[in-house]
């Protein structure tokens, strides 16, 4: 696994210097298929990539704590730092509002950028001095000259400025007071017949962010059938143009076997969950548990084109907050323990060489 | 020359026509790459050059299809031309209301109209040799609205194809959807028409690189005479790009 990994990644660096003059925040990826940011860095690197252009993500919410805001923030941030126009629905009265706590990108600054880093190489810390000489920190230096790379780091404390938010393409629709999902069909595939797929050139791409689908404020608790066709068509729409949307919703709200199909209906299915203030047995099995704000769980990764399943090293992350601004994810750390849950399987598996050895103990 | 994998063996087929195959899979194993394989395998038997698929795609636009069977070895945009893959893209049509003039059925009763036209109008040593492959199930459940009734109506139209035609049928549908159901009619009444049913789950232990999951093949149309028992088999697999491998548990060294 480690081996397709460090393939997609140097893969993805040699194509992104080709591509980025032409369209900012794309990524040419396996299959024939384009990525754009999450707006998260090491989400990005999860996925091997990004999110796939034509892909539906789904982020199942967690009831307790509203992490799936921040996925959606970052995304919508990076797409608008890269001048993609955007769709937000959400059930808010005024969705625009919400647009006022997006985050910035982090200043691209010199003493900035090297303060920053360095946190970011997990295990090795450099003296900032050296730092030119280490080839992976020279994506970072590229985002001085501009906003041209393929993933910012966010400053979840700073707002987007101005400048990010006028004159851009933002539509935003509120699901509130329409009492079926006509009306925001309608405004998806208006948005999204924007960026009809062509073979070669893609001239312009989109973001769809719909927050809190199934929200009980909206009203369609009784259209169960309806949210899903919705999805759908929204799906098929997705495949046939260039663009990329995010649905969050509250699973513990739907019944078990249409949350089941909405899952099947996601390309790539990601699940946020809080953590608990003061667990202490989570405390003592988990390294760095106070830094940690949530758990983020990658259930299913695109497969567009390809029938090979993308297996990870670990499925759950831990979402932390560097320095209280910037998000990170990292692989869980955990104490060695007899391994008798599954999850711990999973997760301590993230040195895999072993896996090699692994299935003599069937 | 070519060794059977075991998928092959499991199945037993020498002949599709008149079997009806159903595969079932969850959110954490897709069980679509079997359902490549049969695409494959039935638009490539030299044997059976007469072989029509009839492919209904809920899921995926052509392009995906076609890739991944342009990676295993088969053109179906070729086979198309050839009118020996016949596809309906049933991701396009879409009403919001459900009852613009469709007299909201999904589109299921035309949908069987046009299987019915294609099939029928095949030249008569094409016509016993048609499948009809549809991805999936649960995705005409949705455009049907829910209506249990009219997505069974249309599988029992597909299967007395099967008697008049002797075409076979393969339907892929996600078993864990119906697992919280009391009564899941849709699922059982499909269990119960299937011949062979190929069940696609994850390992018990958890994810691993090596071995992408388990497959589970039930195969109840055995028939030598004497023995009409059911042929059980499992294994492990893991997918690749061009082919799939198929492994007894720990017989990977």
């Amino acid at each position: 696994m480690a081996a397709t990994k460090t393939r997609t990644s140097s893969f993805s660096r040699s194509f992104s210097g080709a591509s980025s003059p032409q369209i900012p925040g794309l990524k040419h990826g396996p299959n024939g298929t384009m990525f754009v940011s999450s707006g998260i860095p090491d989400l990005d690197k999860i996925l091997g990539g990004g999110f796939a252009l034509g892909s539906l993500v789904m982020v199942m919410e967690d009831a307790e704590a509203p992490h799936h805001m921040l996925l959606l923030r970052n995304f919508m941030s990076q797409g608008l730092v890269h001048n993609q126009p955007l769709l937000y629905a959400s059930p808010a009265k005024d969705p625009r509002q919400f647009l006022g706590t997006l985050p910035s990108p982090a200043v691209p600054k010199d003493e900035k950028s090297s303060h920053r880093d360095p946190d970011q190489e997990k295990g090795l810390r450099i003296a900032w001095q050296y730092k030119k000489y280490f080839g992976e920190n020279q994506q970072g230096f590229d985002s001085q000259n501009g906003k041209h790379e393929f993933s910012n780091n966010f400053d979840l404390r700073k707002p987007l400025e101005r400048q990010f938010l006028t004159g851009k393409r933002i539509d935003c629709a509120s699901i509130l007071d329409s009492p079926n999902l006509v009306t925001l069909y309608d405004r998806c595939a208006t948005f999204l017949s924007q960026f009809p797929r062509s073979d070669s050139n893609i001239s312009c791409v989109g973001r769809i962010a719909i927050q809190s689908f199934c929200a009980p404020q909206c009203g369609y608790s009784s259209l169960e059938w309806d949210m899903l066709s919705f999805l759908r068509s929204l799906k098929s729409m997705l495949r046939s143009s260039n663009a990329v949307a995010v649905v969050t919703f509250p699973p513990s709200l739907l019944s078990s076997s249409s949350s089941t199909r909405w899952q099947h209906m996601a390309d790539t299915l990601l699940s946020v969950k809080a953590i608990p203030d003061e667990d202490k047995e989570l405390a003592t099995l988990l390294t760095g548990y106070q830094d940690m704000v949530g758990l983020l769980n990658v259930q299913k990764i695109a497969q567009i084109n390809t029938q090979v399943p993308v297996i990870l090293d670990a499925t759950t992350f831990s979402i932390k907050l560097q320095k209280r601004r910037f998000l990170v994810l990292e692989c869980l750390n955990q104490a060695p323990i007899d391994g008798s849950s599954g999850s711990s399987y999973g997760t301590s598996g993230s040195c895999s060489g072993s896996s090699k050895t692994g299935y003599l103990d069937f | 020359m070519e060794t059977r994998s075991l998928l092959d063996e499991a199945l037993g087929l020498q002949h599709l026509t008149g079997r009806v195959l159903l595969l079932e899979d969850c959110v954490e194993t897709s069980a679509a790459f079997v359902l490549h394989h049969l695409l494959k395998r039935s638009l490539s038997q030299p044997l059976h050059s007469s072989n029509v698929v009839v492919f209904v795609a809920f899921a995926q636009p052509f392009s995906h299809y076609d890739r991944i069977l342009r990676k295993l070895g088969c053109n179906l945009a070729a086979h198309r031309n050839d009118n020996k893959f016949v596809f309906f893209d049933m991701l396009r049509d879409f009403c919001p209301d459900g009852d613009n003039g469709k007299g909201n059925d999904g589109g299921l009763v035309s949908l069987y109209g046009k299987i019915l036209k294609t099939i029928s109008a095949l030249p008569q040593e094409n016509k016993n040799c048609v499948t009809v492959m549809i991805d999936d199930v649960s995705l005409m459940e949705v455009s049907a609205k829910g209506s249990t009734n009219l997505v069974l109506d249309f599988l029992h139209y597909c299967h007395t194809l099967i008697s008049e035609f002797g075409c076979s049928l393969v339907m892929l549908n996600h078993e864990d959807i119906y697992s919280g159901m009391g009564r899941p009619t849709l699922i059982l009444q499909m269990e119960y028409l299937a011949d062979i049913l190929i069940k696609a789950e994850p390992l018990a232990t958890g994810l691993a690189s090596d071995v992408h999951g388990q497959l589970t093949v039930v195969n109840r149309s055995i028939d030598d005479g004497e023995r009409s028992r059911n042929k059980l088999c499992n294994f492990h697999f893991k997918v690749k790009e061009n082919n799939v491998e198929y492994f007894y548990p720990g017989s990977r060294t």
